[in-house]
């Protein structure tokens, strides 16, 4: 049985210019974009943990970090990754569990995802960076 | 050759449900954090400090982190395999993954076990 579907030649559509990609498919790529991001940025994270938890002094250098106008922007962006990957995951999480997975409701919650992640990003920036 | 077929029921299932058990102790960690430090509202580094002093706090991001390493061992290598065809180049790849985030793992521990 498993031989026989991976024989079976199927139509493949690899232009990736040409594809629309629905809502939920653009998710799903920025989950993938965004995870990525966080993995490359966890020895960050990590200096700036270890730095506010370490001395007085290195917490205000990791203060001062912060607060500058461009680690505020790639901080900014760094809480809407996250928040991206956490709504989508929990959106992928009750997909397991077969809730959503009709094409209506699936597309409704791609956009609940978006709608909340953003929300969350510009309460959270708001409250921690300005 | 060996034929061996490589897809089916149960190849890579533990690796699935570690990504979702993982998922799920970040999640919860995500959410006890933004109570915390949201009733707590640390402005400053003795404050802050005091937040990850506390052996629970100090316990559950430990936890988390280790969940972040190993959820993102398993994401990481899946974007390696699905992108990277030479087999030698996708392996040494995924030995620079393995071996990075084993590291963060003992910096996560120094980081917090020395306040």
């Amino acid at each position: 049985m498993a031989e026989m579907a991976v024989k079976k030649r199927r139509p493949k559509n690899l232009d990736l210019p040409t594809i629309r990609l629905p809502l939920p498919g653009i998710l799903s790529i920025i989950h993938r974009i965004s995870g990525a991001a966080l993995f490359l940025l966890l020895p960050f994270l990590l200096w700036l943990l270890q730095s506010s938890l370490a001395s007085p002094e290195s917490y205000a250098g990791a203060r001062a970090v912060v607060s500058h106008p461009l680690a505020k922007i790639v901080l900014l962006g760094l809480i809407w990754f996250y928040m991206h990957h956490f709504c989508a995951g929990i959106r992928y999480l009750l997909l397991d569990l077969h809730k959503g997975i009709e094409l209506e409701a699936a597309r409704l919650s791609s956009k609940i995802v978006f709608a909340v992640s953003i929300a969350l990003t510009l309460i959270i920036g708001a409250k921690v960076l300005w | 050759m060996v034929n061996r077929i490589l897809v089916g029921a149960h190849y890579g299932l533990k690796d699935w449900i570690i990504q979702r058990a993982t998922a799920i102790v970040m999640a919860v960690y995500t959410l006890l954090f933004l109570v915390v430090v949201g009733a707590v509202g640390p402005d400053s580094f003795e404050a802050w400090r005091a937040v990850f002093a506390n052996g629970f706090m100090k316990f559950a991001t430990f936890l988390f982190l280790v969940s972040v390493f190993y959820h993102a061992w398993i994401g990481i290598r899946d974007i390696w395999m699905d992108y990277v065809k030479p087999d030698g180049l996708r392996l040494l790849l995924m030995i620079a993954t393995a071996t990075v985030l084993v590291g963060y793992a003992g910096w996560a521990f120094q980081i917090l076990w020395r306040i």
